[in-house]
């Protein structure tokens, strides 16, 4: 009902597609996206069902090269970049020098000698900045996110529409694996990959394609019952799969292991930014953990910031919160005091100075049946 | 945008309907299009006294929630227990079976401070 102000706003390339469509557009971070278009859960039971496609051309891409880009990554990185063939990837963190989270991203191998860094569009420029502080000599990193847009094609039918769109002659990678079309002629990255918990891709191509693309997947998907889906159904469909979200969950205040991330965090490596409090982490526990936990009543839905309670006593604070539309429940996840971060915990949330029942859950929140 | 010519209209979009020494209230249909798929209403209590522009109910959106104020002045008389099953009236039929609550008017000469259908019109265009 605010009017958005187009001050220092950032337009993907896809802008005025989405004002075509009568998306709704919101400001996040310095960008102006849609956040809906034919509502919420429209567009969340779509990609469950059938399939769905979001503008990603906010999402940043730092590429590093040369020789030693792999060895170098492996300092800067949680995961184990050794473990990458050419044409896979793998999620991981960037911390400092605490242990704090800087960023969340997915690096890619794609070529030997060459690193595919896609990482949170509010975090590009920092996330630039630090690696290139920390750079060695003999290799070059550049940040090429103005180059790229972006979608996320998410949805059980995503290979029913890649068949469409390119035929019977490109296979899809597998999963976490990228593949270059420019052997076949098409500037495209096609990634497997997402953020929703569905089979699905990630594709990057050049930023004059955008509009491109993006008429393409939808007027081919058309068949398939795809719809254009914007920040709130994201929303919804990665905290079902309790997938963290930086800047809400996860910050430079809170490490991997608190967060139960620790799975993407390779401590056998001798070195790496961060290494030293998340080993001391590991070994003697963190004071919070990041749970999710599920309502049980028909209650108003969770938010950020709500507080956590249980027997009279505060255990912490929710990081994120929404109804779930294919649990049609109140989710979310949450900081608490380590002692009471078990799944089958009888918490409370406060909402409005009331106080709902809920527990704490196992990830995910949602499964498919 | 549906605005219907014989309601009255607040600032912040809410709808006015005089019945007697009543007004029952709700949201208009820009507002419930701007918030969409409401999923929880918190209604008032019955009895309740409210100013003008008091805090008095709660809409949620899967994304947000929002703050619903009173018109004006008076008591809470009534409110739409159907919302609790089925908060969705309020996107369905907003002007309708979607009303939230009637409020008892200290003085009915206070509608009259409200915007009409066309002055709403206005502010929304």
């Amino acid at each position: 009902m605010t009017p958005v102000s187009d001050a220092a706003q950032k337009k993907t390339p896809l802008y005025e597609e989405h004002v075509r469509l009568g998306a709704k557009m919101i400001p996040f971070g310095d960008w102006i996206m849609p956040v809906q278009y034919s509502g919420i859960m429209d567009e969340h039971q779509a990609v469950r069902k059938n399939v769905g496609v979001f503008d990603i051309s906010h999402m940043g891409q730092l590429v590093a090269t040369g020789p030693t880009a792999g060895v170098w990554l492996n300092e800067m990185l949680t995961n184990n970049t050794q473990k990458l063939e050419v044409g896979t990837g793998q999620y991981t963190f960037l911390l400092n020098e605490s242990g704090g989270i800087i960023d969340d991203l997915i690096v890619y191998r794609t070529a030997p000698e060459e690193f595919l860094l896609v990482v949170n569009a509010s975090r590009t420029d920092e996330d630039f900045a630090w690696l290139e502080r920390h750079r060695a000599n003999d290799l070059a990193l550049s940040n090429r996110s103005a180059d790229y847009g972006g979608l996320a094609i998410q949805g059980p039918r995503v290979v029913d529409l890649f068949q469409s769109i390119l035929g019977d002659d490109v296979d899809l990678p597998p999963r976490n694996a990228i593949v270059d079309l420019a052997a076949k002629g098409k500037e495209l990255l096609i990634a497997r990959t997402g953020y929703t918990g569905e089979d699905g891709v990630e594709v990057f191509f050049p930023t004059k394609d955008a509009a491109m693309v993006w008429n393409e997947v939808l007027d081919k998907g058309k068949a398939l019952g795809i719809r254009p889906c914007g920040l709130g159904a994201r929303d919804t469909l990665r905290l079902e799969m309790c997938y963290p979200l930086n800047g809400s969950d996860l910050s430079p205040e809170h490490n991997p292991i608190e967060a139960g991330l620790g799975f993407f965090v390779d401590l056998k490596k001798p070195k790496f930014i961060g290494r030293e409090e998340l080993v001391k982490a590991k070994e003697t526990g963190t004071a919070n953990r990041l749970v999710p936990f599920r309502m049980k009543s028909k209650g108003p839905p969770p938010r950020p910031h709500y507080s956590v309670w249980r027997d009279g006593e505060q255990i912490g604070e929710a990081t994120s919160g929404t109804l779930s539309p294919s649990l049609n429940q109140g989710i979310g996840m949450a900081y608490v005091a380590a002692p009471h971060a078990r799944a089958g915990t009888e918490i409370e949330i406060e909402i409005r100075g009331q106080k709902f029942p809920g527990t704490i859950e196992k990830k995910p929140l949602y499964k498919k049946s | 945008m549906n605005v219907p010519d014989d309601l009255f209209y607040t600032e912040s979009h809410e709808w006015v309907r005089q019945e007697g020494e009543n007004a029952r209230v709700g949201i208009t249909d820009h507002a419930q299009a701007e918030l969409t798929d409401v999923v929880y209403v918190e209604l008032p209590k019955i009895g309740a006294q409210t100013e003008a522009r008091g805090q008095i109910a709660v809409v949620e959106s899967v994304k947000a929630a929002s703050d619903i104020y009173a018109p004006v002045k008076g008591t809470v008389v009534e409110v739409n227990k159907a919302l609790e099953g089925n908060p969705a009236l309020i996107n369905t039929d907003p002007f309708g079976e979607g009303w939230i609550f009637v409020l008892k008017m200290d003085s009915t000469d206070d509608v009259k401070r409200l915007k009409d259908a066309a002055a709403y019109r206005k502010a929304i265009a």
